[in-house]
């Protein structure tokens, strides 16, 4: 865990040292407020002190971020070789991929951090259901831990930091729409495996308040079985070189 | 601590890349691996890096073995990669602090070895710089400081002097030369000179297979076979110069080397030097010597004749 730590300490400087780490929480703050307070049916029309409609725009942000933060994570690493001289240090596949994985983590947490401005303000407009917005936030953060190891898994997979990029977000969109449709057209047993899968109920459960721990364990496990595959992604070296 | 290499072998797909290789370093030992191209070279160095699993055979590094037990072994090892596979965005002296707390290096120590470590690679003046502004000598340098930064017992170094001007190529040679007095090193290179310059052994591999193992000069010797030399002779006519040395018994064969300045290449029946018979020869006759050069047998000699198929 602390060779995880330094890892991910050294991610964290590069974010902010490049302005790559400023770059994305400012994109995301700017989309998320558009959508938020300017644009469509924003908060003001709702006619409740509510942020259902901020965790909707942050659901399909985090979406297309999230595989943009962790595309170069090892793609670019194994282009340049670096990785190499890392894993000849007393650090193992697993230390790596877990210290990526918490600086992505980390970095989406102070991006959420800096919404909670947000929740100030409508709080002061109205009567806010005060455990529906920390549910909410859980639920955004379960999200994104998923995606996070999904994106690590697709940047194991290649050099090519697009590649990894396209690749994390067809995955992606099988959990964010497509088995839900899947499910939808079939029945039986398929039909509710498949809406297991389907990420945005289990998301949906945990904004609307109701933090059920099958909710929990589905993201929970998707977040594991992403991270043990993206080690398997990193051991790709063994057979190939 | 001795690095132990027994029967490796490491194919990539169908090509084997290494091929049942065996060799041994001992600490206080340079142990130099020459090699064309796409000859193993590297393939053998990162297998004891622990980098990568490997086929078969078994690599130790003192008593333990790269394999099962490569968490406790890989501390004592220091490597640098041929790339030069760095952190870019990263100031020097941030980058080394990283690679000192990865290396297990107590906190308390940390900034007094990153700046002795500065001194010895001599990034003085470089170290708030970002890796990928320094110049290529530079970046060497900074690799070599990461691999020594830990103090391992043993260095492992794919080329460290590829990219350097020949001022810094001396330095650094002096820099293995003075670690590898205590630690057990293998360094790998192109120019042959270098490998003679600093290595106590040398190590030739082609087609992942050890061809030759043994000092610069052993090397030489085995190489050489017959005696060779260059000589001049003067006083006569050159063609009469060119019979009495073919008729000498010792002398298998003359060439001339230049026939205006009495230029001949002489060589032996055997490992023997025929200077005496010749200097006789020329006695006799009232001729004179003007040079007479035994011909080196040099390293790149040795090199093409055992890694040309």
């Amino acid at each position: 865990m602390k060779k995880s730590w330094i890892i991910a300490k050294r991610e964290l400087s590069v974010f902010f040292d490049s302005l790559i780490g400023y770059f994305i929480i400012v994109a995301f703050l700017g989309f998320t407020g558009f959508f938020t307070w300017l644009y469509g049916s924003d908060i003001f029309f709702v006619g409740q002190a509510s942020l259902d409609g901020f965790f909707n725009i942050a659901y399909w942000t985090l979406f297309f971020f999230i595989p943009a933060i962790t595309m170069r994570m090892l793609a670019e690493e194994k282009r340049s070789g670096t990785i190499e001289l890392l894993l000849t240090k007393p650090v193992t596949d697993w230390q790596v991929v877990m210290g990526k994985f918490l600086s992505t983590l980390i970095l989406i947490l102070i991006t959420l951090a800096l919404t909670l401005p947000y929740y100030v303000t409508i709080w002061s407009l109205g009567p806010i259901d005060h455990g529906v917005v920390w549910s909410g936030y859980l639920g955004l953060l379960l999200m994104s831990a998923a995606y996070i190891s999904i994106g690590l898994f697709a940047s194991s997979l290649t050099r090519n930091q697009l590649v990894a990029f396209l690749l994390a977000l067809l995955i992606g969109i099988f959990f964010h729409i497509i088995f839900e449709v899947l499910a939808q057209s079939t029945s039986g047993t398929l039909s509710d495996i498949l809406s297991y899968f389907n990420l945005s109920s289990h998301y949906d459960a945990i904004s609307r308040g109701v933090v059920d721990t099958k909710d929990l364990i589905y993201f929970l496990s998707i977040t594991f079985v992403g991270l043990v595959l993206s080690e398997f992604g990193l051991a790709q070296r063994n057979i190939i070189g | 601590m001795h690095i132990v290499v027994d029967q490796l072998t490491k194919t990539y797909g169908r090509q084997k890349a290494v091929d049942n290789i065996s060799f041994r370093v001992r600490p206080g030992e340079i142990l130099g691996f020459l090699g064309p191209n796409g000859a193993g070279k590297t393939t053998t160095m990162k297998a004891i890096t622990g980098l990568f699993s490997f086929d078969a055979g078994t690599i130790h590094i003192g008593d333990k073995s790269i394999t099962s037990q490569g968490d406790q072994v890989k501390r004592h090892i220091g490597y640098l990669p041929e790339d030069h596979a760095l952190y870019t965005e990263m100031p020097v002296i941030d980058y080394l602090k990283f690679i000192a707390e990865i290396e297990d290096i107590e906190p308390a120590r940390i900034s007094e070895r990153v700046g002795e470590i500065i001194q010895i690679t001599g990034l003085q003046d470089e170290k708030h710089k970002q890796i990928g502004e320094l110049s290529k000598g530079y970046q060497q340098r900074v690799g070599l400081a990461q691999a020594l930064i830990h103090d391992p017992e043993v260095l492992i170094l794919d080329e460290p002097t590829t990219g350097l001007d020949p001022n810094q190529i001396v330095e650094i040679r002096e820099l293995i030369k003075s670690i590898g007095r205590e630690k057990t090193v293998i360094l790998s290179s192109h120019i042959l000179a270098e490998v003679e310059a600093t290595c106590d052994r040398i190590m030739i591999i082609n087609n992942g297979q050890i061809v030759a193992d043994g000092t610069a000069k052993e090397l030489q010797d085995r190489a050489r076979g017959k005696y060779l030399m260059n000589v001049g002779i003067a006083g006569a006519d050159a063609d009469a110069v060119y019979n009495a040395l073919k008729n000498l018994p010792q002398v298998e064969m003359v060439d001339f080397a230049d026939k205006q300045q009495m230029l001949f290449e002489v060589r032996s029946v055997d490992q023997n030097s025929p200077a005496k018979e010749i200097f006789d020869m020329c006695v006799a006759h009232a001729w004179y010597i003007t040079r007479m050069t035994p011909q080196e047998t040099r390293l790149e000699d040795v090199f093409r004749q055992l890694t040309m198929n």
